[in-house]
């Protein structure tokens, strides 16, 4: 599982609310290379369906989601 | 003598000063306290007459009144601009190399406009967010006959996340008025999937949108315009060809925060509720410069000055300060040249949108009109 994907970027996004974290990704997404793998942290609900409709839309992947005590993160491989 | 510094006299920073001037007036008097505004502009600017002026209903003019007329006599009003804030040795610097020490801090210097942060913004695109974009969209306005007027919220967070919708209700409602709205095609396009970061707005905007012939564009997230062939390329790999490109610009915060260590991005990281900095001891932001999850809105700044004076005055007569920020921010929205509507909410609730009004609308330009008597804490 995802104990395995070791991130090249992580963006704390927790706290922000909607549409703060997926606006971060996308800040982030547009200066990375082909390749990287991107951790999304994130306390908005919205972001676990936000995002991967953003991603089909945009055209990167996304590796996983998984639930933490406190927030979500989200694995997404740039395209 | 307890040492209170404000940085910024906008809305935030004058409520703020103000209400200190009233709650420390004893204080004040008796020489224990000293309270210092310092601010860049010598004019104190209500940014919402903005919007008004591309329609020719306010001009650049209306929006600024001189701040020494606003700010109450018991302060110390210093124009000037801070470049360096120490918050180990609490200290503020100024570009003539003066220093002013402060024993508590308020961070209020707003946002700024960045259109220069997507490449061909600047010159292919307009705005109504300061007062030259304005002018010139005015303008633009006056002479636009016909064609595609693009509505694109380029930059998220931005402030008054209401007004790019109210602006596309408005243009088309004055369009109309003007006989001119069947040769004008309007799109509005915002970065997310829906109209609006606020699901109720953007529910509410997508209907009107619809009945009003605008249509929308979502997942739109500006890569680059270029001005030569008025085109905007997106991230997500859309064209839209343009006419008149209106753009809500992206924002910054400032290197003063990031030199500071206040906040990596240029926003001041804060606890939600207390508005104090989680980098430093005795430094407070307000307003669209602190990192808080709800809108850059003047209101959220008026209700959090009323907090911050609280808590500095608990601090400067030696109590433990109660007064917390629950997130309360309240908004007029015009859906028109005659009608508005109004919300209000806390931090994670969703906003009732009411029906829009011309009673809204006209309390929307009354409290537009009553504002100078907020700024100097009357009201
Ligand atoms: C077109 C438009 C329409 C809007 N409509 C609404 C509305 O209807 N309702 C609403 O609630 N809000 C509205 N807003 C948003 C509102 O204007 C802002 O949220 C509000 O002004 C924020 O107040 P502030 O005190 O944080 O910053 P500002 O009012 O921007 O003031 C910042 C001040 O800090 C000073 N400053 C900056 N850096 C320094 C420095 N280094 N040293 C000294 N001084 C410094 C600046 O000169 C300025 O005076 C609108 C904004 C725009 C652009």
């Amino acid at each position: 599982m995802t104990a395995t994907i070791e991130p090249d970027v992580t963006i704390d996004s927790r706290d922000a609310a909607c549409p703060g974290p997926l606006m971060d990704l996308i800040g982030k997404v547009k200066t990375l290379e082909a390749g990287t793998v991107v951790e999304l942290q994130t306390t908005e609900r919205n972001s676990t369906t936000d995002v991967p409709e953003w991603l089909e839309e945009a055209g990167h992947d996304l590796l996983e989601i998984e639930s933490r005590d406190d927030h979500w993160s989200l694995y997404i491989e740039v395209n | 003598m307890h040492r209170i510094a404000i940085v910024g006299g906008g809305t935030g920073g004058t409520v703020l000063a103000n209400r200190l001037a009233d709650e420390l007036q004893s204080e004040l008097e008796a020489g224990e306290v000293d309270l210092t505004l310092i601010t860049a502009d010598p004019n104190h600017v209500y940014k919402p007459t903005f919007l008004y002026v591309p329609f020719g209903k306010k001009t650049v003019d209306d929006a600024k009144r001189p701040i020494d007329e606003l700010v109450d006599r018991r302060v110390d009003l210093t124009i000037g601009r801070v470049i360096d804030i120490d918050t180990d040795r609490q200290k503020l610097a100024f570009a003539d190399s003066s220093v002013l020490g402060y024993d508590q801090l308020v961070l209020a210097t707003g946002a700024n406009l960045e259109p220069e942060a997507v490449p061909g913004l600047a010159d292919g695109g307009h705005h109504f967010y300061g007062p030259e974009g304005a002018e010139r969209l005015r303008d633009e306005l006056a002479e636009f006959t016909e064609g595609h007027l693009v509505l694109s919220v380029v930059g998220v967070p931005h402030m008054c996340p209401a007004a790019p919708v109210e602006f596309t209700l408005m243009v088309d409602d004055w369009l109309r008025e003007q006989g001119r709205r069947e040769d004008v095609e309007i799109t509005y396009t915002y970065p997310i999937n829906r109209a609006h970061g606020l699901e109720s707005i953007a529910d509410w905007a997508t209907d009107l949108f619809e009945e009003r012939d605008v249509t929308l564009e979502t997942f739109f997230n500006v890569e680059e315009i270029d001005p030569d062939n008025e085109v905007i390329e997106t991230v997500e790999g859309t064209e839209l060809d343009y006419d008149l490109l209106v753009a809500i610009p992206p924002h910054a915060g400032s290197d003063l925060v990031i030199d500071a260590g206040l906040g990596d991005d240029g926003w001041v990281d804060v606890d939600k509720h207390t508005l104090e900095a989680t980098a430093a001891e005795n430094v407070y932001a307000i307003g669209d410069v602190a990192d808080v999850p709800t809108s850059k809105a003047g209101s959220v700044a008026h209700y959090e000055a009323g907090v911050v004076a609280d808590r500095i005055a608990s601090r400067a007569r030696g109590t433990v300060p109660t007064a917390t920020y629950d997130g309360k921010t309240v908004c007029f929205l015009e859906a028109g040249m005659d009608e508005a509507t109004f919300i209000e909410f806390t931090y994670g609730e969703e906003p009732y949108v009411r029906e829009p009004s011309k009673p809204l609308h006209w309390a929307k330009l009354g409290y537009n009109e009553s504002y100078w008597l907020t700024a100097r804490g009357l009201l």
